[in-house]
């Protein structure tokens, strides 16, 4: 890679294109984070960081970087299969709701009678199962659609109302151009000098201090 | 804002196969992506060309809520609505409405699964369309049941009379189908959106957008954690919307066929009314994609590419379309079923004729222009041209509903239909109620999904300028 073109910030006049950790030490360190310019550099400082073993670090970035959650070691998800039983319970709520409201005839214990809402049309049979797959079909979708949402925002642990990321003033630019690698203060291997040294050593545009 | 000079001139319009074309124009930096984009939603003031639009927009939708409230004080009688021809206008009106959404989902799920990357720049705008559209499909049989205050009958909701709604009835069907559409288009709207609202809640320039960004976008921070598992779902939201969409106009199509009047108890509806439904949704966009791309000033992510290609869809469906009536006309003769012969022979000769020649000049003529590449590439035609599409389309399904309904079995139960002031006027209001949506929509939303655009272009790519032997296998 090139030698690093500082480039101005717009965001921060104290921070203004410096490459140095900001001059006050942060006293209740959450992360270090680690900027870079390019969607190759983070790639890149992504599979050192994770070769040299840290586990609790994340890349925030401003679009998905094609193959960086591979490079990270992320896992992967398991929300598909949450998304098959979601929408399995639409088809189930489906058949039941059709048959219970269209046919249903009982008595629960000779005492409560529980009954649909009998109508004959045209001599058909009360459960016309070719009758109940469009629904079936709409309430499969609406589930599975509605677990896919409420599944990806439970796993990501969305919304989220406070998080140091958010918190820092200089971190503004990861939703418009900007990628940032880091590496939370949690990590087992973490110590405030030595990851210093090694995200300096990934060359990037400056490191910022996370308050928690 | 900057933007780099691109140093040899690129042809997008270039049908050379062994050079893509350029997805976006002009443009190099992610930056400037994002504040081109966003350059009319930050302004202060949206241009002079938008308070136009919303005072003419919000005027026509103070008309309708006028004369919805004029329907429900004096009753369904307003409307030209009669016996034989129950289903007037609001019917109509329905499944055009409807109709016009299909493009959006089309865009956003089936393209997205055919990795058709252009769709990135439309899909926004489609979806928000859809969204606006099928509100509007959703107004109508709401207020034609009549009796409005007991539109809640249409669900299963348990109630002190023991009676439950009918699921052999297709009318219920579409309850379910239209209601799930609007859901799941709503949430693919809003997912895709999230990361887009985050960049407006960090660009926000006071407090108050601060926090409302801030809200909706639910403390999004790009986490490369989260877009996994954003990817995969909205991957699998894409799956579950192609079924849906085909399903949709389906299953609205069934709202005809399965009935058993002459003309409309036809098994070729449901393909017919998904062509139809894609074909008027594409000319929309398109006649909402040319003035916005005009007015907003993305030329440079709305390419004449991207318009050129949305053209070939139309030509597709609107020769997809033209068979389909070709085809209904020959399976009521090869039939042999006199009833069936007669609704055909009705409709392009009987009293509503006009009807029919509007629709197919409309609808199959029309179109047909766009095999010329110029007409594809000259905005002017093509809005027209859009125009006519949508006017046809409405008027195909007047044809399909009054024709039908009119003159069914018996000369002696035969009627005629003929809208009043209300009827025309509540539908006019309703293109009121769509533009209010969609003009608060461009000025407050990100127009255009700028996370994907970002994701598109040849600056996104980790291994583009750089490597790898250098530096070993990462």
């Amino acid at each position: 890679m090139s030698a690093p073109t500082p480039e101005p910030i717009a965001m921060s006049q104290s921070d203004h294109a410096s490459n140095q950790v900001a001059s006050e030490p942060v006293t209740d360190l959450w992360g270090l984070a680690a900027q870079f310019t390019t969607p190759a550099a983070i790639y890149d400082a992504a599979s050192k960081v994770r070769s040299a073993g840290y586990r609790w670090f994340d890349c925030h970035v401003p679009f998905p970087v094609h193959g960086l959650d591979k490079a990270m070691g992320v896992q992967y998800t398991i929300l598909p299969v949450i998304v098959f039983f979601g929408g399995m319970t639409g088809t189930m709520l489906a058949i039941f709701l059709q048959v219970f409201t269209n046919s249903l005839e009982l008595n629960l214990w000779a005492i409560v009678p529980v009954v649909g809402y009998q109508f004959e049309v045209s001599g058909k049979p009360l459960i016309s199962a070719p009758a109940f797959v469009p629904v079936m079909f709409e309430l499969t979708v609406l589930l599975s659609a509605l677990t896919t949402v409420g599944g990806m925002l439970f796993l990501n642990k969305l919304p989220c109302l406070y998080h140091p990321i958010l918190k820092s003033r200089k971190m503004k630019r990861i939703t418009d151009d900007r990628f940032v690698l880091v590496i939370e203060a949690a990590d087992p291997q973490f110590s405030r000098s030595k990851t210093e040294a090694f995200l300096e050593s990934l060359d990037p545009e400056r490191i910022v201090e996370l308050e928690a | 804002m900057t933007t780099l000079p691109i140093e040899h001139p690129i042809d997008e319009l270039s049908d050379d196969p062994r050079e893509r074309a350029p997805l976006i124009l002009d443009h190099d930096d992610f930056a400037s992506v994002t504040a081109d984009i966003l350059r009319c939603n930050e302004a202060k003031k949206p241009p002079k060309a938008w308070y136009v639009a919303f005072v003419l927009s919000f005027s026509m939708l103070s008309m309708l809520g006028v004369l919805i409230g004029y329907l429900i004080f004096t009753g369904v009688g307003v409307w030209g609505n009669n016996n034989p021809a129950m289903w007037g206008f609001p019917i109509v009106n329905f499944v055009f409405w409807v109709g016009i959404g299909h493009a959006g989902t089309l865009i956003s799920a089936i393209l997205f699964l055919f990795r058709q990357k252009w769709r990135t720049s439309i899909n926004r705008f489609a979806e928000a369309m859809t969204i606006f559209a099928v509100i509007c499909a959703g107004l109508f049989p709401g207020i034609h049941i009549g009796r409005v205050w007991l539109a809640y009958w249409l669900f299963p909701i348990p109630n002190q009379m023991d009676m439950w709604p009918q699921f052999r009835s297709p009318l219920l069907w579409d309850v379910f189908a239209v209601g799930t559409y609007f859901t799941v288009s709503l949430l693919f709207w809003y997912v895709g959106m999230i990361p887009d609202l985050a960049t407006m809640r960090d660009r926000a320039t006071n407090k108050i957008k601060a926090i409302a960004y801030g809200f909706f976008a639910l403390g999004w921070r790009g986490s490369m954690r989260h877009w996994h598992r954003y990817e995969r779902a909205y991957l699998l939201l894409a799956a579950l919307a192609t079924p849906l969409v085909l399903s949709v106009h389906s299953v609205v199509s069934f709202d005809f066929a399965v009935s058993q009047l002459p003309g409309w108890h036809t098994t070729i509806f449901p393909p017919y009314f998904v062509a139809g439904a894609i074909f008027s949704g594409f000319a929309m966009v398109l006649s909402l994609a040319i003035p916005a791309r005009e007015l907003w000033g993305l030329k440079d992510f709305i390419t004449m590419r991207h318009l050129e290609n949305m053209c070939k869809i139309v030509l597709l469906t609107g020769s997809m379309v033209g068979y389909a009536y070709a085809m209904e006309f020959f399976i009521a003769w090869y039939s042999g079923e006199v009833y069936e012969s007669f609704a055909f022979i009705n409709r392009a000769f009987g009293q509503y004729a006009w009807a029919y020649w509007i629709m197919v000049s409309c609808n199959v003529i029309c179109p047909q222009l766009f095999w010329f590449k110029a007409i594809r590439r000259n905005v002017w035609v093509m809005f027209i041209i859009t125009l006519f599409v949508n006017l046809g389309m409405w008027f195909e399904r007047f044809v399909i509903t009054v024709t039908s309904l009119a003159n069914d079995f018996l000369p002696s139960s035969w009627g005629w239909f003929e809208p009043t002031w209300v009827d025309v006027l509540t539908f006019v209001g309703s293109f009121g109620l769509f533009m209010t949506l969609f003009l608060l929509f461009i000025r407050f939303l990100p127009i255009l999904a700028i996370a994907e655009i970002k994701g598109v272009m040849p600056a996104a790519d980790p291994h583009a300028h750089h490597d790898h032997d250098e530096e070993g296998q990462p």
